[in-house]
């Protein structure tokens, strides 16, 4: 059980968090021709498109509402409705996302009945799925507003069962899997591979590994994502034999599934590490009823030996870690399955996970107490996003670099983290930032009697640190 | 919260050429189909460059979470502009009203942690429609701890990115400039014949570190830059701006209300500039010493001109053969568009297009005046319009914004980002051998083949092996070979 530390200061110094409208539209980005579209000034917009664009190094669709001065103060329900035309009529989507900010929240913007009026003012526009979503960015992070917006889509977008004479299991091979915003293209791409292993055929919701994940293709320019999970792929949701929900933060939505669709969820809060992914491979081989590929028990025990291999170099190492809920959980479990100490704790904002995680204390913070927290309990080792790496710098320290955004890195969001394979190089990799530096060497001793020339004194250089 | 006056007023700007059309520079933007940034991003590009300063964002996490330290602007020395910092508002502070208090313990913090010479604050969307009184908080702040504290009013919501460059100016004239005098100049600086004359450069934001590649000369001509606004600046240099000779306004008229209103004030003139090129150099170098009006320093400037120039054409000698009459789209947003064209034809390229969204009335003219009457302005920057002029006009290169690179790179064309975001300094005679390098970087790349190539298996492949097969794949070869001469009849019917 953590004890979890509010913030206590007025100002927030280097902040680790990122807004709540962001995981929204990275949630709706994920989609199939889809488009976010953020209900707020311009700015909010353009900053999340900027943003975006640095880490994933792609063209973003990204729309606003372009609220001004008027609409701030005489009401936005027509730059709404006005928006969800425009885009409908324009870019011709499958589905668009529109997300609050804090600016329409504070006005008292309702876009819930903003969509019911668009509904009946463009009933042309019936075939584009449309969502709203509160996700006001004076609260939670990217991964509530992904969570949030997730939660949205399936609570409009999928059938009840019911109502859509939907049977669980009609398709004996398809698994749905809700996917936490800590997922990386590369890990979903590798997610998809270990359960197409077992014969199984994979929706994931959202797919970022298929619209966001770096490939070029015929088409020169679309308005659009260009991939992702596909809006009609929901409907066949309740069909499925089981739903896998990776990442605490989706847990909601993983209750709200099944409860719609029957289809039993099976829970996972991360896939990092031997245990995790021991538990996802146990789960898979039970849904299929197919042994486990001697493939994969090769690389479950390749991650083994990498274990005992970078034990060495991680037992006992001082972690400071700085993520959104999930990853932090993901990552705290990791390195203390490896006998590491995680020393700092910084989440950007609350979650119920935090609770449950082994750690004495986790800080809602910003990455000010994470180089603060991190001196003072002496860290040897930080984990963080690109943001983190000035405040390693500061401290000496070596960084892992992981989560949003990392823009000083190319290829960032396709580093695989999951599976026995991504945990063995992820276990690579923080040992090697680590070889050289974690362990205090001796200094060197100049013994004043000894008959060593005075000049080695100064030509001694220390080794590789 | 500004009143709609307020904010009219700093519309109505005399010294722009947009204010002469009958709509006001600033058309409204379109719900669900808008692009670009609010006046918050505009006030914070043109301040954060003011290195010592502890920039304080009022408002809640989108904001600064995801604009923080994210411009290519570069200081030598202080790097507390870099610090990310923001009052992080939370649902209790605005629902309960506690986001003063919040900032005014914020602003105490920041004194506290980090002993800055002046703190900013910036008022967003959410205290501004909450009617925190920003003007207030930091009147009394200053006084209780006795260091500046500057209120900029910049709500997203008032409007674009170039009021918010108004809106920077504006609190700059207000409350900054005008509170200290220079420093004395340093021993022995003069002699006889070398005269220092101050100057400011406003609008210089000294991307990748450009501006040191026209500093020095400007020391050597004995110009003392008291402030650049805000590129690599100081509070205490910004304080002492009213006492300059002559101000430039560096290719953007973004801040052009500084420039206007420390002539009325103070009585600076001041000119209009681009350090991008070799012309419009010279020209910036020729226009301070004709401005100032010192025989000496004429005779000093064209002696250095002349110097630069015959230096920097003979080391651009073996790139201009290589680029020469390559095509240029060029889709500029925040640096002007005529500045970049001068530096372009100085190389020997031609350029095919230019956007002139954001382009005033005069920049247009002197447009047409480089690039002759037929040019084609661009309006339209959406990726699919400029996608069209890049293949119409047989472009070799798109240069724009950060924004439109992955627009360029997905449809494989070649691309150079000219924006803040940018990593290179293209300034002075110097930054014209970087410019060059990374133009003949991208487009002599060979990665354009690469990826413009289909797959081996899906080219047409040459029947050639139809003799040698065994019976079975010589029928099926044939069958191809009839399917494709039908296929061609039929083409030739059609045409």
């Amino acid at each position: 059980m953590a004890e979890i530390l509010k913030r206590n200061k007025a100002l927030s110094v280097n902040p680790l968090k990122a807004s709540q409208p962001m995981g929204g539209a990275l949630a709706c980005l994920g989609f199939d021709r889809a488009m976010p579209m953020l209900h707020g000034s311009q700015g909010c917009t353009a900053f999340a498109k900027v943003f975006f664009v640095r880490h994933f190094r792609e063209p973003i669709p990204l729309q606003t509402t372009a609220m001004d001065q008027a609409s701030s103060i005489m009401g936005a329900d027509e730059n709404v409705i006005e928006g969800i035309k425009a885009i409908a009529e324009k870019s011709n989507p499958a589905l668009i996302a529109v997300l609050t900010t804090g600016l329409a929240e504070t006005q008292g913007c309702d876009v819930h009945r903003n969509l019911r009026e668009f509904r009946d003012k463009y009933p042309e526009y019936a075939h584009v799925a449309v969502v709203a979503v509160n996700t006001p960015d004076f609260s939670g992070c990217v991964e509530t507003g992904f969570a949030a917006t997730l939660y949205e889509i399936v609570k409009t977008l999928v059938p009840d069962a019911t109502s859509a004479g939907t049977k669980p299991g009609t398709r004996q091979r398809q698994v749905n899997v809700l996917v936490s915003p800590m997922l990386t293209p590369g890990d979903l791409e590798a997610l998809r591979d270990l359960i197409e292993h077992f014969n199984l055929r994979p929706v994931l919701i959202p797919d970022l590994s298929d619209s966001l994940d770096g490939s070029l293709t015929e088409d020169e320019f679309s308005p659009v994502t260009i991939g992702g999970t596909a809006v009609s792929e929901l409907a066949t949701l309740g069909e499925a034999k089981a739903t896998l929900v990776i990442g605490a933060s989706l847990h909601k939505t993983g209750e709200l599934l099944q409860e719609k669709t029957g289809v039993p969820s099976f829970y996972f809060d991360h896939l990092y590490g031997l245990q995790a992914n021991d538990a996802l491979v146990a789960t898979l081989a039970d849904i299929s009823e197919l042994p486990v590929p001697s493939r994969i028990e090769r690389q479950r025990s390749q991650l083994q030996d990498a274990m005992l291999d970078t034990h060495f170099m991680l037992g006992q190492l001082r972690v400071a870690i700085a993520a959104d809920p999930d990853q932090l959980n993901a990552f705290v479990h990791l390195v203390k399955g490896m006998g590491a100490e995680v020393v700092v704790a910084i989440s950007a904002s609350n979650a119920p996970i935090l609770t449950h995680m082994p750690v004495d204390s986790i800080k809602i913070g910003d990455l000010e107490d994470l180089e603060l927290l991190a001196k003072q309990h002496k860290a040897q080792l930080l984990i963080g996003n690109s943001h983190a790496c000035a405040s390693a710098e500061r401290l000496g320290i070596p960084i892992l670099r992981a989560g949003f955004p990392l823009f000083d890195i190319i290829g960032g969001y396709q580093k695989t983290w999951i599976g026995y394979r991504g945990s063995r190089q992820a276990l690579f990799d923080l040992a090697n930032l680590v070889i050289n530096f974690a362990h205090e060497e001796i200094e060197v001793y100049h013994s004043p009697y000894a008959q060593k020339l005075a000049s080695e004194r100064h030509a001694c250089t220390p080794s590789c640190h | 919260m500004k009143s709609s006056k307020d904010i009219a007023e700093l519309l109505d700007e005399p010294a722009c050429e947009h204010n002469k059309k009958e709509k006001s520079g600033c058309a409204k933007p379109k719900p669900g189909s808008a692009a670009g940034g609010c006046a918050f991003d505009g006030a914070q590009i043109a301040l954060l460059p003011i290195a010592d300063v502890a920039h304080i964002v009022h408002g809640p996490i989108a904001c600064a979470g995801s604009s923080w330290d994210n411009r290519g602007t570069r200081s030598s020395g202080s790097e507390l502009y870099r610090i990310g910092m923001t009052t992080d508002l939370t649902e209790q502070d605005v629902v309960m009203g506690r986001s003063e208090k919040r900032l005014f313990h914020a602003i105490k913090q920041a004194i506290d942690s980090y002993n800055p010479p002046a703190v900013f604050i910036y008022n967003t969307c959410v205290p501004a429609l909450v009617g925190d009184d920003i003007n207030a908080i930091c009147k009394s702040a200053s006084q209780r701890w006795n260091v500046p504290v500057v209120p900029i009013d910049c709500a997203g919501f008032y409007g674009t990115k170039n009021l918010g460059n108004r809106i920077a100016g504006d609190a700059m004239v207000n409350h900054v400039i005008g509170t200290r005098d220079p420093d004395p100049l340093p021993a022995n600086a003069e002699r006889p014949g070398f005269k220092i004359h101050d100057v400011n450069l406003v609008g210089e934001y000294n991307i990748a570190g450009e501006f040191w590649h026209v500093l020095p000369l400007l020391d050597e001509m004995g110009l003392r830059v008291l402030c650049t606004l805000s590129g690599d600046a100081r509070f205490r240099e910004v304080q002492t701006m009213h006492k300059a000779e002559v101000n430039m306004m560096v290719c953007s008229k973004a801040m052009v209300n500084v420039a206007r209103r420390l002539q009325k004030q103070y009585g600076t003139p001041w000119f209009e500039g681009s350090f991008y090129g070799i012309t419009d150099t010279s020209q910036a170098l020729r226009d301070f010493a004709r401005m100032i009006n010192d025989p000496d320093l004429t005779v000093r400037t064209e002696a250095i001109i002349t110097r630069e120039e015959s230096r920097i054409r003979a080391e651009l000698a073996p790139w201009k053969a290589r680029l020469q009459g390559k095509r240029v789209l060029l889709f500029t947003g925040g640096v002007k568009s005529w500045s970049v064209i001068s530096a372009l034809q100085d190389l020997g390229m031609v350029v095919v297009a230019t956007g002139t969204k954001k382009s005033t009335e005069e920049d247009k003219a002197r447009i047409r005046e480089l690039m002759g009457e037929d040019t084609l302005m661009i309006e339209d920057g959406s990726p699919k319009a400029l996608l069209k002029v890049v293949r119409d006009y047989k472009a070799d290169i798109l240069i724009a914004g950060g924004r439109n690179m992955y627009t360029a790179l997905k449809a494989r064309v070649p691309f150079l980002d000219i924006n803040q975001e940018r990593e290179f300094g293209y300034e002075g005679y110097q930054g014209m051998l970087e410019l060059v390098r990374q133009l003949a970087l991208t487009i002599e790349s060979p990665v354009w083949e690469a990826v413009r190539a289909q797959a081996p298996w899906k080219m047409a492949k040459p029947l050639i092996n139809v003799g040698c097969a065994d019976a079975g794949g010589a029928s099926v070869a044939n069958d191809a070979l009839h399917s494709v001469q039908h296929i061609l009849q039929k083409v030739v019917v059609t045409e």
